[in-house]
């Protein structure tokens, strides 16, 4: 018995019917979006604390960082095209579409993890002494030099990093979604499954917008 | 500062109070595996109960775990108490200040976390379903998977007590004493692992009833005609949908600071450790009416049935629970006015507290407005709400004395506000949880627990209550302060005296609270595990829709969904008395068990032990084996059910027919 047949046979409103999953992940962007929030708002509070680390504005790159943003934003829109062909019942346009967004996606997070990997080499974000020598710090032990990095960095990272985790799960749930459409096809099921991480997708790309606003746009300018 | 995973049983080798507790504890595990393996119950525990996707049992099995962490949390509370009443002076007591500082922090994180959610989300599971008119949750695999990421973070918490050691920092572990340089071995990452656990699982609940809530009701059931309980589970899931991702947030960042060498809530790097406790309050205001909404929402299902009378100021009760939605975000600073906010922000959160307590009186005097010239008959869960209205008037009372900010600079941090919290928690959360546990535990077995021992179990708490906190609230108007292992003046002693001894009464109200369960058990066991149809109605005076259908309600709930046209369903069809129909029935669509869940929580409960004890290799091999589990789940998982043919519905059906009829006449 298909998935269809038995959406229809199951009178007064029962689990795993399409639109009470996308209710649910509604509800569910709504509270990441508080997780998000109190990353936002810790950011905020410690927007000003570099200690003895280096501040920001040398060690980042707009330009780079507006190439990334565009990247995401582009991603969107191409997701939007695969949704597109999810309407037309065309899973050859869906993949198409999949793929280029999956490439998009992975092209984001490569070049933030190369930020990353940069400013780690520059030494930006650690603590030093007061001879501007960044102090060691063993590997979750405190050998009580107080070795690492500084506030205003560990908001930094971690604001910036639960994004790209999330387009990294994103991106995760693309590749089994590739699966799931060559197992079925466009079933209403796994037109349910396109249509949240749809919704992820494009919350990601609010979320950056105002991580690229609060974290790069005020921070560096 | 050495590694901090160094030396895991130093607490087996040192403290024997430890060794003989982890010994007792094995053994029993010991014994109830071996017996369910000799007994050959395994098979049906495994497909009944462990894979199962049914709300009913989940429901069940979220009671059974709050009991056992009650006993466990209520054991750490006898610990403190005897040994506090020897401290003082000359005496030292029996517990080293290392191994009483782990106690009340397990003690305040289990029964927070461990004993009044997990309650809480089986009430939520067995009765929201079946109080809408519908056939399950809406994301049933993920309800089983919320109560297995609840069960790995119990089970963590408890290895704690044997593996390495427990957080000393209380409850809400305030850097930078739960930072590195404060806590610089495991014990804090036991806590920050576990409840991340829970959090996560708590939160896939809230979304699970939310949805089950907007999308489930039966049809001409609108939110104005909804049961109260419902209504404040709307608000106490909203609640936590909002909180506990900023509590979540708090663990990551002070995870990060323990373990990568981020400065957040550190005295150097430019870190602030008042931030955390802004986090901290901002999820831990909330969180207490998460808990006591849905303990308002059981009296406003039970008072009625036992006054014989329709529910006071419906809409009123409804109002009163969003205005109180909003109300307890503005108040989070009350907890730490000694901060030293400056005088505008105290007196902005000062009057929010006063005010919030306005909706709150609104519910009392609904309840008793609701009894007011009612037929009242004092069964073991009106016996609980009555006990629960008169004590939770009073913790509120204490509380609105707290609220003023000038008199919370000699309050805080003292045993007045241990005792006030414990007013208004036992009082008002664990009373009302336990009114809706033998108010609806007929409903689940088809019959009803002991009626002495109930009262008897309510006697002992309340009396027991009020012995063991009242002087509490003494001493620390003298002065005692929270969290002290030992005190100077002998001349309290008289006073922890006496909470010892109400402390054992309370005792012996659990005790008997546990014998209602053995004698339920035992009359289980006679029955060997099939409960016949009972009626539907156990109490009589049942007034919505989880009492229309059989005791216990079969696996489907309701044999064809019920038409609802006002509030107190259930009463309106006793009213119109519609007969129960027992032919013309359709095959009932019903979702498969699985035992993805069950598996994700093992990966998860190893992966939190890993990650405490730093064994990167595990940590990844479990992180991806609870990634591919659901993954596989998603892929190979049987999501088109299957169906109940109509002519065991009819069984059923005629079945629980007859009983009803069989009743009518007697
Ligand atoms: C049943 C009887 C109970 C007794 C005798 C009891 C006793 C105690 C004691 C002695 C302390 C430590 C006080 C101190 O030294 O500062 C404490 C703390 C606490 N209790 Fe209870 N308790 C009981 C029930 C509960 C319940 C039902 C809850 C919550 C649902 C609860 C939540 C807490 C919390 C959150 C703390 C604070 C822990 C901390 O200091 O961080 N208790 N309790
Ligand atoms: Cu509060």
């Amino acid at each position: 018995m298909s998935p269809t047949m038995i959406k229809t046979a199951q009178a007064g409103g029962h689990h795993d019917d399409g639109s009470t999953r996308i209710l649910g992940f509604w509800i569910y962007i709504l509270q990441d979006l508080f997780l998000f929030a109190t990353f936002f708002a810790n950011f905020a509070v410690f927007s000003a604390s570099y200690s003895s680390a280096e501040t920001p504005k040398e060690f980042i790159d707009l330009n780079f960082v507006l190439i990334e943003t565009f990247i995401l934003l582009t991603s969107s829109i191409t997701y939007g095209f695969a949704m597109i062909g999810v309407r037309k019942n065309s899973v050859s346009a869906t993949r198409l579409w999949l793929f280029i967004t999956f490439i998009l996606g992975a092209l984001f997070i490569s070049m933030e993890l190369y930020e990353f990997h940069h400013l780690f080499a520059e030494g930006a974000p650690y603590l030093r002494d007061a001879q501007g020598n960044i102090i060691p710090y063993a590997n979750g032990i405190d050998d009580g030099r107080g070795g690492g990095i500084a506030a205003y960095w560990s908001a930094f990272f971690s604001l910036v990093g639960l994004h790209g985790l999330h387009v990294t799960a994103g991106l995760v749930v693309m590749v089994c979604m590739f699966v799931h459409l060559g197992m079925h096809g466009l079933t209403a099921r796994n037109k349910a499954r396109l249509g949240c991480l749809s919704l992820f997708w494009h919350f990601l790309d609010i979320v950056w917008i105002g991580v690229f606003t609060a974290v790069y746009l005020l921070g560096v300018l | 500062m050495g590694d901090p995973t160094a030396a895991p049983f130093e607490a087996l080798g040192q403290v024997p109070i430890v060794l003989y507790t982890c010994l007792a504890i094995v053994v029993i595990a010991v014994l109830v595996v071996a017996g369910i393996l000799l007994l050959g119950w395994w098979g049906s525990l495994w497909r009944n109960w462990i894979t199962s996707v049914d709300h009913k049992r989940l429901g069940i099995m979220y009671v059974v775990l709050a009991v056992v962490m009650l006993v466990r949390g209520f054991a750490d509370a006898i610990m403190m108490r005897t040994h506090q009443a020897m401290a003082l002076g000359e005496g030292s007591g029996y517990l080293p200040p290392e191994h009483y500082d782990q106690i009340f922090t397990a003690h305040g994180v289990i029964m927070i976390f461990f004993m009044a959610t997990p309650l809480l989300f089986g009430l939520f599971n067995f009765v929201i379903p079946l109080q809408i008119g519908a056939r399950d949750v809406a994301f049933p695999f993920l309800n089983n998977l919320s109560f297995w990421l609840t069960f790995a973070g119990a089970i963590l918490i408890n290895i704690s007590l044997g593996v390495g050691n427990f957080g000393r920092v209380g409850w809400l572990a305030y850097p930078p004493l739960s930072g590195l340089s404060g806590s610089p071995d495991t014990g804090v990452d036991y806590y920050i692992w576990s409840l991340q656990l829970s959090g996560v699982a708590t939160t896939m609940g809230a979304i699970n009833f939310l949805v089950t809530i907007f999308k489930m009701r039966a049809p001409g059931m609108t939110l104005m005609k909804m049961p109260i309980f419902c209504w404040s589970a709307v608000v106490s899931n909203a609640l936590i949908l909002m909180i506990y991702p900023v509590l979540m947030a708090a663990y990551i960042f002070l995870t990060l600071d323990r373990y990568l060498g981020f400065h957040f809530f550190t005295n150097d790097g430019a870190g602030n450790p008042m931030v955390w406790i802004n986090y901290v309050w901002v999820f831990g205001h909330p969180e207490v009416y998460v808990l006591v909404l849905p303990a308002f929402g059981i009296l406003s299902e039970v008072v009625p049935v036992f006054s014989s009378k329709r529910l006071f100021g419906y809409s009123a009760m409804i109002w009163a629970l969003l205005v109180i939605l909003v109300l307890s975000f503005l108040v989070w600073v009350h907890h730490f006015f000694t901060m030293g906010a400056g005088i505008a922000v105290n007196t902005f959160f000062s009057i929010m507290t006063m005010i919030i307590s306005v909706p709150t009186g609104v519910k009392i005097f609904n309840w008793l407005f609701t009894m007011y010239k009612g037929r009242i008959r004092f069964e073991p869960p009106m016996l609980w709400c009555m006990g629960m209205i008169f004590t939770f008037v009073g913790g509120g009372l204490t509380g609105v004395m707290l609220s003023l900010a000038s008199a919370d600079w000699a309050f805080h941090n003292s045993a007045f506000l241990v005792a006030h919290f414990h007013h208004t928690i036992i009082g008002g959360v664990v009373f009302s949880y336990l009114a809706g546990f033998v108010f609806w535990f007929p409903k689940a077995f088809g019959f009803k627990l002991n009626r002495t021992l109930g009262i008897a179990s309510f006697w002992c708490w309340f009396v027991g209550f009020y012995v063991a906190f009242f002087p509490l609230y003494v001493v620390g108007l003298k002065g005692a302060t929270r969290r002290m292992q030992h005190f100077m003046d002998p001349a309290w002693q008289i006073y922890y005296i006496v909470m010892v001894v109400g402390v054992f009464i309370i005792a012996l109200g659990i005790l008997s609270l546990v014998l209602q369960l053995i004698l339920a058990i035992i009359h289980g066991c006679k029955l060997k595990g099939n409960l016949p149809v009972g009626k539907a109605d156990p109490w009589g005076d049942g007034r919505s829709l989880e009492w229309s259908v059989s005791s216990p309600p079969p696996p489907y709930n309701f044999a064809t969904v019920p038409q609802v046209s006002t509030t107190d369903a259930y009463w309106q069809m006793k009213v119109e008395g519609k007969p129960i129909k027992t032919s013309g029935f359709q095959p009932v669509h019903m979702p498969s068990n699985t035992a993805a869940g069950f598996w994700i929580g093992i990966f998860a409960l190893i992966l939190g032990f890993a990650l405490v004890w730093h064994i990167w290799w595990l940590v990844m091999l479990c992180f991806i084996g609870a990634v591919a589990s659901f993954i596989c789940y998603s892929f190979f998982g049987d999501h088109d059910g299957y169906y109940i043919p109509a002519a065991k519905v009819q069984e059923h059906e005629e079945a629980f027919a007859r009983i009803e009829a069989k009743g009518r006449k007697a």
